[in-house]
């Protein structure tokens, strides 16, 4: 056999499973696939959750540490009365 | 201590108010982008929650054991702040965990036994509120149970591996990530001691009200 003809039928062989998978049908790159919905990931908007967060965070905190300062200004207040009952 | 209350609080409030600068100059985590900065509020309260713990059982055997008045007072002041810290937690970590994981709660060891020390901390409060007498003993032991279930919720994490992070997570967080949780942690702790404080200070007024109401009848 001829170089040539040898080169050739190398060539073919190692074609065959490149060409093989070319003849397979592939979707089209303008092809869209639809959902109903968006992907959980797009659907959840982070800024919310994380506004959310500090705003609970700091309604927990200022609401907390002025009912502690109502609660001791009526406390003392109740003990100087009761002091001044007792003299 | 007393005298130090305005200060640390001033000092904390506007770290606090410094937080979201200094949260936003810290880089996005790279599978969880946004939502990951929770994590610079969410963690310094879930250590302040377990310290608080800690505190009121602290408080509670030496009350229980050594029949201190005055350090019941700061039991039921440490309880009431594990309730608010722990609320902090146990509503911060589910907002991030919607996002991160795709669903709000998962009954896994770590937020399962988060939960399960709230709940013994919250009938702590509501015994010692409503309890009538007898309930600060019968509240003490409570507490040492509940400070019990601490190493567990802390070490849930590493011995069953769940969707939670690891606890080895903090040690190995980059400089711009770990500065802006430790500048956190420091401004919840400064607001923390001054809360515990003043509540320890209203329950003992609250005993000296007792006290005077008492020498009123008798006199």
């Amino acid at each position: 056999m001829k170089p040539y003809a040898r080169a050739l039928i190398v060539a073919a062989l190692l074609a065959g499973p490149a060409l093989a998978v070319a003849a397979q049908p592939q979707p089209s790159p303008d092809e869209f696939v639809p959902l109903s919905q968006a992907p959980p990931g797009e659907q959840i908007p982070a800024i919310r959750l994380v506004a959310s967060a500090y705003g609970f965070v700091w309604i927990v905190v200022v609401g907390y540490t002025w009912s502690l300062a109502s609660r001791l200004k009526t406390i003392e207040h109740e003990i100087g009365t009761l002091e001044r009952r007792g003299r | 201590m007393t005298k130090l209350n305005t200060p640390l609080l001033f000092v904390s409030g506007a770290m606090l108010m410094a937080a979201p600068w200094v949260i936003d100059a810290a880089p996005y985590e790279s599978t969880m982008g946004l939502v990951q900065k929770i994590f610079y509020f969410h963690m310094p309260s879930a250590w302040l929650y377990l310290i608080a713990a800690i505190i009121c059982g602290v408080q509670s055997g030496r009350f229980l054991f050594g029949k201190n008045r005055s350090v019941d007072a700061s039991a039921v002041a440490a309880a009431e702040l594990a309730l608010v810290f722990g609320l902090i937690t146990l509503v911060t970590g589910p907002l991030w965990a919607r996002k991160a994981w795709g669903v709000w709660w998962v009954w896994d060891p770590r937020l399962t036994s988060s939960l399960l020390l709230w709940m013994i901390f919250a009938s702590y409060v509501l015994l010692r509120r409503y309890g009538g007498p007898g309930s600060d003993k019968l509240g003490a032991g409570m507490a040492l149970f509940g400070m019990a279930n601490v190493p567990f919720v802390f070490i849930s994490v590493n011995v069953w591996r769940t969707l939670h992070p690891m606890t080895s997570v903090v040690p190995t967080l980059p400089v711009d990530m770990g500065g802006p949780l430790w500048f956190c942690l420091t401004a919840f702790l400064l607001l923390f001691l001054v809360l515990l404080n003043v509540r320890t200070r209203i329950e003992r007024q609250r005993a000296r009200i007792d006290d005077l109401f008492l020498a009123e009848d008798e006199a």
